[in-house]
């Protein structure tokens, strides 16, 4: 929810609650208001009644309202002496109305010439359920032109003052630490966008720096260990020509320049997973995933014929995506490696290619790998030992990289990765 | 054949050197920049081996400054900067070839006989040894003028011993040349068996004069018989 929307929410609510409140407080006062003056007109009447009594005795035969607003009847000493002044709220017929309609009246009583009376007076009262409907309604429109009026103030006011903020904001959306950017420089004089803008610039550098020094110690830790890698193995490589050697020396030898090709790999696996996450494969064009195959299932022939692997290559559609040239070899010749080494011999091994998704199954063991470990940094199998275990764990991260999924699945005996392209399919 | 290997690894640089004297080459080394820079001015030879990284300065600026002087030999440039920028970079500056370490030595050796190869190559695309001839351009072997067949990695396999004639070559060795640096599954090595046991029989039905041993079972020499 945007900021604005956010503020309006909580102004329209408290507003909501505040006019409601405000308005039922209004409604009884207004009441109050009207029956205190109605009462003050009945005992007003009511005097001006007593004191034409007094000259007009005609008045004590008005025993039904009929166009009048007062009745008068004898009443007992008794009550009449117990008899205090009270106002009422009734309902009486109107004939205009057709209806019964509310109306106020004062019972009072008094004497004259010894004779008690109780006398009725009435007025019409406000139709209550006319002046809460009306205000209802008022009140209503009322809210609705506050929250009208704050929308538009919001949004020309406030959007002007948050233009900074959100011109921020679209900044720190695009940044790429692998861009050389320009700090921020939105111009701005309030305080709170300034240090905003203060805060991130400082964030850019710390990041940047970071991330250069990460790249340093990547290339220094490459070059470090590989030299030292090297010596080691060129050095036995030129010991096993000695013609001192006997067999078994030979044999040590051999392994443990074995060894030390598995350390080399395991440092160039892991420097080519670090440069992938530092993004140092910036190089993208147009690639197609379909030339890629064949070139690599030409490149394993002899190895697939020797294994006695059929492989079936199906294509629906060309998929060519976006994607670093380097990187897109590395993924497709290590899923098609993967499934080979691990393929039963005189078994198959199913490429398929569609517009987005590149998928590879093989028979292997009888069981499911868990697909949940299978992408993980030295995953493997235990009986493989010459193996780094983390081809797959390579694939996993240039995935990554690019935004694609990458899963596994078993069925049927059929070990099957698959590869989603679908957010850097190329458009052409 | 003179060649210069410059790389301030002493030990690494003594382990070519090694290597370089038994393939009967003229072997001068240079530790820093300002050596190698004194030598390549002063003298010529068939092939450079060039680090990149040195102290006093950089293998870059050696390369500019040898093509500057139009000097003729071939240079490998021999980094442990796997990059690709710095790969197309030393090519771009006339590097002959680009080797990553670390390396097997059977593969250095066989990059500088190749880029010496090329550079020398007056017309001649292929190698002879006895009566066997290897055309690399067509990627055929002949033995006594018979033209026998070879799938591609019988071909890459019999290529890498030639150029690696009496010298052992390890399994490792030759199933990364074969296969590329990132393969390291041990099924490999079957598969290499295979292939070696099928190109010696090719040999010995075609009577070729050449033979491949198994040393210890580590590793395989090319040789004349």
């Amino acid at each position: 929810m945007k900021l604005l929307n956010r503020s309006l929410l909580y102004l329209s609510v408290t507003f909501l609650v505040i006019i409601g409140i405000w308005s039922v407080i209004f409604y009884f006062n207004i009441k109050d208001e009207i029956r205190d003056s109605i009462d003050d007109g009945l005992d007003n009447n009511k005097l001006l009644i007593l004191q034409k009594t007094k000259t007009d005795p005609s008045l004590f035969f008005q025993d039904e309202f009929s166009g009048n607003n007062f009745e008068i009847h004898p009443i007992s000493k008794q009550k009449a002496l117990v008899f205090r002044d009270l106002y009422k709220d009734t309902l009486m017929y109107r004939l205009n109305e057709n209806d019964l309609e509310p109306v106020r009246i004062l019972h009072s009583a008094f004497e004259h010439q010894d004779n008690y009376y109780h006398l009725k007076v009435i007025s019409s009262l406000i139709e209550e359920d006319d002046l809460i409907e009306d205000s209802f309604w008022s009140i209503i429109w009322l809210f609705l032109i506050l929250i009208a009026s704050i929308l538009i103030v919001n949004n020309i006011v406030l959007g002007k003052l948050w233009k900074p903020f959100y011109d921020i904001l679209e900044r720190l959306n695009t940044f790429r630490l692998d861009k050389d950017e320009a700090s921020l420089m939105i111009p701005t004089k309030t305080k709170e966008f300034i240090q905003l803008q203060q805060a991130s610039n400082a964030l850019f550098r710390h990041s940047k720096k970071a991330y250069i020094s990460q790249k340093q110690f990547t290339e220094n830790a490459s070059h470090e260990l590989q030299t030292p890698i090297a010596i080691i193995i060129n050095k036995l490589e030129l010991l096993l020509e000695s013609e001192y050697l006997n067999e078994n020396d030979a044999k040590s030898i051999a392994k443990v320049i074995s060894i030390a090709g598995r350390m080399k790999r395991l440092n160039n696996s892991l420097l080519l997973m670090a440069k992938i996450e530092n993004k140092q494969f910036l190089d993208v064009k147009t690639v197609s995933i379909n030339k890629i195959t064949k070139e690599f299932l030409t490149h394993y022939k002899e190895l697939t014929e020797y294994r006695q692997i059929t492989v079936q290559f199906i294509e629906t559609k060309q998929c060519s995506v976006n994607m670093n040239n380097a990187l897109s070899e590395i993924l497709i010749s290590n899923l098609i490696k993967n499934a080979i080494f691990h393929n039963k011999q005189h078994s198959n091994i199913t490429i398929k290619i569609t517009k987005q998704e590149f998928i590879i199954s093989n028979q292997g063991e009888t069981n499911s790998l868990d697909s949940k470990l299978i992408f993980n940094r030295f995953e493997k199998d235990a009986s493989k030992t010459n193996s780094t275990g983390l081809g797959l764990a390579i694939c996993k991260t240039i995935c990554n990289a690019y935004a694609s999924d990458i899963s596994y699945s078993f069925s049927e005996n059929q070990h099957s990765f698959k590869i989603n392209f679908k957010n850097i399919t190329s458009r052409d | 054949m003179k060649i210069l290997v410059i790389e301030d690894e002493i030990e690494l640089q003594n382990i070519i050197k090694t290597s370089l004297l038994k393939e009967q080459y003229t072997v001068e080394v240079a530790s820093d920049y300002y050596a190698a820079q004194e030598k390549i001015t002063i003298y010529d030879y068939d092939c450079i081996l060039l680090d990149i990284m040195l102290p006093n300065g950089s293998g870059m600026n050696l390369l500019q400054e040898l093509k500057k002087m139009n000097k003729s030999g071939s240079v490998i440039i021999i980094s442990a900067k796997n990059s690709v920028s710095d790969k197309i970079k030393g090519l771009e500056l006339g590097a002959d070839d680009y080797l990553t370490k670390p390396f097997h030595i059977a593969e250095l050796t066989a990059r500088i006989k190749a880029v010496i190869r090329r550079n020398n190559l007056d017309g001649k695309n292929y190698i002879e040894l006895g009566n066997i001839v290897l055309h690399t351009q067509d990627r055929t072997l002949t033995i006594n003028g018979n033209l026998i067949h070879l799938n591609r990695k019988e071909f890459d396999i019999l290529y890498y011993f030639l150029l690696n004639k009496n010298r052992l070559i390890t399994k490792t060795a030759l199933a990364e040349y074969v296969w590329g640096d990132h393969i390291d599954e041990s099924d490999n090595f079957d598969f290499i068996y295979y292939q070696i046991k099928n190109l010696r029989k090719k040999l010995d039905n075609a009577e070729a004069s050449i033979i491949v041993d198994t040393i210890y079972g580590i590793g395989y020499k090319l040789s004349e018989k």
